[in-house]
């Protein structure tokens, strides 16, 4: 029996919520909007109708009280899934998810775990304004204790929230706000994918490329375009920078023996350059050229009238496989 | 919206039960604790004294990394454990020590913190004293976590969450309250407004009339108590862990008292303030008062004196004895409580620091 149906990422991850909720009663809901109003990208829809005020509901206007207050509940029984509304207003959250969201395990010995979930729609490609379009992830990654993610993918999005809310330790959850209307046939009930797993998207002989979030579609689109020209890439889809899987991300690499890094994040200190960083320490032998970063530009978000010059793009990627360093002939 | 928001006014003057001359007096809302109480809590105060000191000391012989001494503070301390039944919660700050140690905590895992053996030793499911924390405020939305989980279960737990004075500035406080205030958590704020947040004096944290007021602003009741008089504090505290356990929802506590020691052993008090502020204050011993008073009253017998100094003597002494053993860094637990289960990259770098000790080992 198949249980495909055609959802799209932000169906999904409202599915995962319904789910999760169902299955058990710990699970709580919180943040700006959720409740009546389902979220201002609808990702909690219908779950203060179905389970009620106790279990999703809306806070006061404050992120670091929202994360403050689930680590309270996570110390004393609960699975708190909160809400930030965006990635630039998770900041002030920032304290309380660097100092006890990822501490708090280590700091009492094992004895006092978190596991919470904390949401975080993310990165650009939607015309956003000014404080709409970061990509966060890279404070987080950086903060040892936490767990980041981030699909690419409708069944990835089910599947991993569902790992996320299923961890004994806190995951901060990102959203590529630019896929949240991608649609896919998926079979929601197929086995969820564990956390720190990369998976190869698509097979290639020539060069690797490395992404995660909004830039895997790109990087698709640059490898269809790049077969086209006679040229064969792999794509890996990281979607676990933390736990990061050393072992998929150096394989794909191995075989093809050029890489390039693709993220929208600004790329100085960013999770690509540690991906670069790796790739290279692990893969030195079987490398023909240095490993390449397509990645934002060093500039705070741009508006919407330049988000295309600093978004990676399929042309950018080509001219950085184009780089690397290929025979003559 | 609140009916009647002069409800939620503290009183005019700090609640004083017991003067700082050991007289009592009467106050229209609340009552003297019974003597038993009060001789109960004289041992508390005596040996919460007694930890004070001897940490001092001990951090004097290296023993212990730094003291945030609660010297003054004795009452808030004894106070804050004293009103809370086993299955409510303490949230306490690095200078809280005296009031996890009265709430049952052993002393020497108490200072695991302040050794710098751990961050945190005690288990905090056992007394149900959530770890000290350190960035200010930053424990009192956790608070409100715990308060509502224990809510949702229909348990009736109350949280007790304490803080400084100079950490009613910083946002945390703020968004604690107000969000225990419309979620309606059973949390009680104790603020020990001991003067000080390090060098900063009162006046450059607040143009409030008392911190007490701040309440007002979300909706909490607020009351201001005399904080070296333990029977006051009792009372008032007593009366608000009630009030939320109840269903009541949340109250916000401040306790004026004076940090008698440095902010910490590092620090050096004669830099801001004047010996005679510390006089001053030293003349409202919360210990001496309950002396005088309930020795007048003939409640507090030289045997009960000596049984407290008694009981406070072991508990230096199981701090002395229990700090002079040094048990040995074990360097895998660096990586044992980062996630539930290491990741690969944990798993490289616990096996690079071991191969390290290993060779080390071998010369
Ligand atoms: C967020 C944060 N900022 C600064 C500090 C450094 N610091 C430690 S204690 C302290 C003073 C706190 O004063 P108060 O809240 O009155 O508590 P007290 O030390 O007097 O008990 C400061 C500034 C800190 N621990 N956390
Ligand atoms: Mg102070």
């Amino acid at each position: 029996m198949t249980n495909r149906e055609k959802l799209t990422m932000a169906q999904a991850l409202n599915r995962a919520l319904r789910d999760a909720m169902a299955e058990d009663e710990t699970v709580v809901v919180f943040g700006e909007d959720v409740g009546q109003l389902g979220g201002v990208f609808r990702i909690t829809d219908g779950l203060t109708a179905e389970f009620g005020e106790q279990r999703c509901f809306d806070t006061p206007l404050a992120e670091s009280g929202i994360v403050g207050v689930a680590v309270g509940m996570a110390m004393n029984g609960m699975r708190p899934v909160v809400e930030m509304q965006f990635d630039a207003f998770s900041y002030p959250a920032f304290e309380q998810v660097a100092s006890h969201v990822a501490k708090m395990r280590n700091r009492t010995r094992g004895r006092v775990g978190l596991p919470m979930v904390i949401r975080i729609p993310y990165g650009g490609g939607i015309g956003g304004v000014e404080h709409h379009s970061d990509s966060s992830e890279a404070y987080f990654a950086h903060t040892p204790g936490l767990h980041v993610v981030v699909p690419s993918t409708v069944a990835d999005a089910y599947g991993l929230l569902r790992a996320a809310i299923a961890s004994p330790d806190p995951v901060v959850f990102f959203e590529p706000k630019k896929l949240y209307w991608s649609k896919e046939e998926v079979d929601v009930t197929q086995a969820v994918p564990p956390i720190g797993t990369a998976v190869v998207r698509r097979a290639g002989t020539d060069a690797t490329l490395i992404a995660y979030g909004p830039a895997v579609p790109v990087a698709l689109d640059a490898a269809a375009v790049a077969a086209q020209e006679g040229r064969s890439l792999a794509v890996v889809d990281v979607r676990s920078l933390v736990p990061f899987d050393d072992e998929t991300v150096c394989q794909a690499v191995r075989a093809t023996g050029r890489a390039v890094v693709v993220a929208e994040a600004s790329g100085f200190a960013s999770v690509a350059s540690e991906i670069a960083a790796r790739v290279t320490e692990r893969c030195f032998h079987s490398l023909a050229a240095p490993v390449r970063r397509v990645s934002g530009l060093d500039i705070p978000y741009p508006p919407p009238k330049y988000e295309g010059f600093h978004l990676p793009t399929v042309d950018r990627i080509l001219d950085a496989v184009d780089d690397l360093q290929w025979e003559e002939g | 919206m609140t009916a009647d928001p002069m409800r939620l006014l503290p009183s005019r003057a700090p609640v004083v039960l017991i003067d700082a001359q050991g007289e009592p007096r009467p106050h229209e809302t609340y009552a003297l604790p019974s003597d038993d109480e009060l001789v109960a809590a004289y041992a508390g105060l005596v040996a919460a004294r007694r930890l004070n000191d001897q940490a001092s000391v001990l951090v004097r012989q290296g023993r212990l990394a730094v003291y945030p001494s609660s010297h003054g503070q004795e009452a808030c301390q004894v106070a804050a454990a004293r009103v809370l039944a086993d299955d409510d919660w303490l949230f306490p700050t690095y200078r809280d020590t005296a009031a996890i140690v009265a709430r049952g905590v052993d002393p020497v895992q108490a200072l695991t913190l302040l050794r710098g053996d751990w961050h945190c030793g005690y288990d905090p499911y056992e007394h149900r004293v959530a770890p000290q924390a350190t960035p200010l405020a930053t424990q009192l939305p956790h608070a409100v976590g715990v308060a509502l989980a224990a809510r949702m279960r229909g348990e009736s737990t109350v949280v007790l969450a304490l803080c400084g004075d100079g950490a009613t500035s910083e946002g945390d406080f703020h968004e604690a309250l107000n969000f225990a205030a419309v979620l309606r958590a059973p949390v009680v704020f104790f603020v020990q407004n001991n003067q000080y947040a390090i060098s900063v004096p009162l006046a450059r944290q607040t143009a409030a009339p008392s911190l007490a007021h701040k309440g007002v602003g979300y909706g909490v009741p607020g009351e201001q108590v005399d904080g070296n008089d333990v029977a006051a504090l009792l009372a008032v505290l007593g009366a608000a862990v009630e009030r939320a356990r109840s269903g009541e929802g949340p109250q916000l506590v401040e306790a004026h008292t004076y940090r008698v020691a440095a902010h910490t052993n590092a620090d050096d008090a004669a830099r801001y303030r004047a010996d005679d502020e510390v006089k001053a204050w030293l003349a409202r011993d919360p210990i001496i008062r309950l002396e005088s008073y309930l020795t007048r009253r003939g409640a507090l017998t030289p045997e009960k004196i000596s049984a407290a100094t008694e009981q406070a003597d072991r508990l230096a002494e199981a701090m002395r004895e229990g700090l002079s053993r040094d048990e040995a860094a074990n360097p895998a637990d660096l990586f044992a409580h980062v996630y539930a289960s290491p990741t690969p990259q944990l798993d490289e770098q616990a096996r690079m620091v071991a191969d390290e000790l290993e060779r080390e080992a071998e010369v």
